[in-house]
């Protein structure tokens, strides 16, 4: 960071508006001005931008028994975003039995960290479809 | 042949538009038909699992599955017949729907009123002259999300992305989460064609590389891609020789942009228009042919399945009036909007300026990328009529207004038909 202190530049994140959120920083990083953001939301995001960015995944996991054989899933709080690519080869692993509702908990916090995994999709079980073991996180 | 069933609505397309749309009409007391061509509701959002969806309907940031089931438990919860896996294959001006599924044959309908929520489709390869080898590893965006997040398939394991739209960009991260190699997004244009956001939150976090003004000048392998050859351009899009560059990988995923479904419209007898390519339609949703409304991507491609939703209720609620026989008359004074300059397109290309107190909201797809602010004006004869100012003009972000009572005052004191509205 330059002595005089610096403007960074922002795309927020929390919705898809996306405002260009522009932050002053002093030259000790404090912020002294922020502007574009259309709602305050925009504050928040910048600040834990700065702090400890965060960010959304969506991904899927298998389905035994079921419909279809995957079912979408996401972390409705935002993941460190240095842990996107762990938490998504972890996810890749998981398999879960039919039938998934929407709000199921696929995976719950995640290495202690409070991070968790939601269907965002249902997938209804196949009709015959055998019985495995319990579902992942449950 | 019999016609089956008594409908006051049917609703051709069971996404985001036509579930809002059989919502809004079965409120209204109607009998409301879907007919579905997929075996599920929600059109493409099944298919769109990341997040970005609800924010201005539900206030939160949604994946595409979980708006769409939003709008599925509502629809369910009224007396809507929804039939899935059938394909409305033609649709004529009296309003004669006629569709087909395996489990009843041939059908027909004939509803008093109908709404087209078709949606839209992808561009094909053919659409954007690819040079090279027909090899398999070639695929629309569309379809690999359709592969990977549906059916559970990866189509590659070294990929590039040819097109900055946000479906290529979009898939560029979920191909990357799969545990995919994406080498590179190339983009023809000298800037990003999608949102920024996507290209932030997609492209960046991923240490993914965007190489502007560059395209494939090759595909190399025989029965499998093997590699590309890429080359940059020039502003006029010229192939800069010199600039060639190999890439290993299996892989081309082309973002080729969409355009709306309109086959039946075009069979109706609904008239299209040149700068959307959809139905024109009034601020009613209403087409030329009446009792034809339409909404959503089937008019023109939205950015925000929010204003789909809003726009398939109020074809909804109006294609219900309709069949009543309660449609307000036609009696106010009727305007045609026409792009100027920077604007591609406008949804409405007609609005109603009444007496009353309603607001009609237009939206307008800038064709040029001002970041500075701009105004929009309303122009008759070269004389400006009314104005709004704007952040800045993109053509990747729709601007959506209402008209405010300032706006529609100018506008009533005015007696043109047809107002041009460009960004300046
Ligand atoms: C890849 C992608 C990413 C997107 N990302 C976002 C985002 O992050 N945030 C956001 O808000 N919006 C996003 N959108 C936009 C949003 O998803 C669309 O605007 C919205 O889904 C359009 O809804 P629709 O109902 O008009 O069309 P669709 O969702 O396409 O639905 C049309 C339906 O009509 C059916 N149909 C078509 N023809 C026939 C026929 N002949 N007979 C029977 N049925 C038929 C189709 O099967 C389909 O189910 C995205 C769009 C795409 C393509
Ligand atoms: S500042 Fe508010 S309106 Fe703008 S992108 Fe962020 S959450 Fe959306």
């Amino acid at each position: 960071m330059s002595a005089q202190g610096t403007t960074r530049n922002d795309i927020c994140l929390r919705c898809p508006r996306g405002c260009e959120v522009i932050t002053v920083l002093d030259d000790k990083g404090a912020i002294l001005d922020i502007s574009g953001n259309q709602c305050k939301l925009g504050i928040e995001y910048v600040k834990q931008e700065i702090n400890n960015p965060r960010r959304v995944l969506p991904t899927l996991v298998r389905v035994a028994g079921g419909m279809r054989p995957m079912v979408p899933v996401w972390t409705p709080e935002p993941v460190p975003k240095g842990l996107l690519l762990d938490l998504a080869a972890t996810t890749r692993s998981i398999e879960v039995d039919a039938p998934v509702s929407v709000g199921d908990v696929v995976l719950d916090d995640w290495r202690g960290l409070g991070i968790q995994l939601v269907a965002s999709g249902a997938v209804a079980r196949r009709a015959g479809a055998e019985v495995r073991h319990s579902n992942g996180g449950e | 042949m019999r016609v089956n069933g008594d409908y006051d609505v049917a609703v051709i397309g069971g996404g985001p538009a036509g579930m809002a749309a059989a919502i809004a009409a079965a409120r209204e007391g109607a009998r409301v038909l879907i007919l579905e061509r997929n075996d599920q509701l929600g059109g493409i959002l099944p298919q769109c699992i990341h997040n970005g969806f609800g924010a201005i309907n539900f206030g939160r940031d949604l994946p595409g599955p979980e708006y769409a089931y939003r709008y599925e438990q509502k629809v369910r919860a009224l007396p809507v017949e929804i039939k899935l896996n059938t394909m409305v294959l033609d649709v004529t001006g009296g309003r004669d729907v006629f569709a087909i599924n395996d489990d009843e044959g041939y059908l027909h309908f004939k509803p008093k009123s109908i709404v087209m929520a078709m949606g839209c489709r992808e561009r094909t390869r053919a659409q954007i002259r690819l040079p090279g080898t027909r090899a398999a590893g070639i695929f629309t965006a569309g379809t690999v999300q359709r592969l990977v997040n549906i059916e559970g398939y990866m189509p590659g394991r070294r990929v590039v992305v040819l097109g900055s739209g946000d479906i290529g960009m979009i898939m560029a991260r979920r191909l990357t989460i799969e545990g995919a190699t994406v080498l590179s997004v190339l983009e023809l244009m000298p800037h990003l064609t999608g949102l920024r956001r996507n290209y932030v939150q997609c492209l960046q976090d991923y240490d993914i590389p965007l190489h502007l003004s560059t395209t494939v000048k090759k595909i190399k392998g025989k029965r499998r891609v093997e590699g590309i050859e890429t080359i940059q351009v020039d502003e006029r899009f010229r192939p800069i020789a010199g600039t060639e560059r190999s890439i290993d990988c299996d892989t081309l995923v082309l973002s080729v942009g969409l355009i709306p479904e309109n086959e039946l419209s075009s069979q109706a007898g609904v008239v299209l228009d040149d700068h959307t390519r959809g139905p024109r339609i009034d601020s009613s949703m209403a087409t030329s042919v009446p009792g034809i409304f339409a909404a959503g991507n089937v008019t023109g491609i939205y950015d925000l399945v929010d204003y789909v939703s809003i726009a398939g209720t109020a074809a909804g609620a109006n294609a219900a009036a309709y069949a009543r026989g309660t449609a307000p008359e036609k009696r106010r004074r009727r305007v045609r909007l026409v792009p100027g300059s920077n604007v591609g397109s406008i949804l409405p290309q007609e609005i109603e300026i009444g007496d009353d107190d309603s607001r009609p909201t237009i939206m307008l797809r800038p064709n040029a990328t001002i970041d500075v602010s701009v105004r929009l004006r309303f122009t008759a004869d070269d004389e400006t009529v009314t104005e709004f100012r704007e952040r800045y003009a993109r053509p990747s972000e729709m601007i959506v207004k209402t008209l405010s009572a300032r706006h529609l005052d100018q506008l009533r004191g005015d007696k043109n038909e047809e107002y041009q509205v460009e960004i300046v």
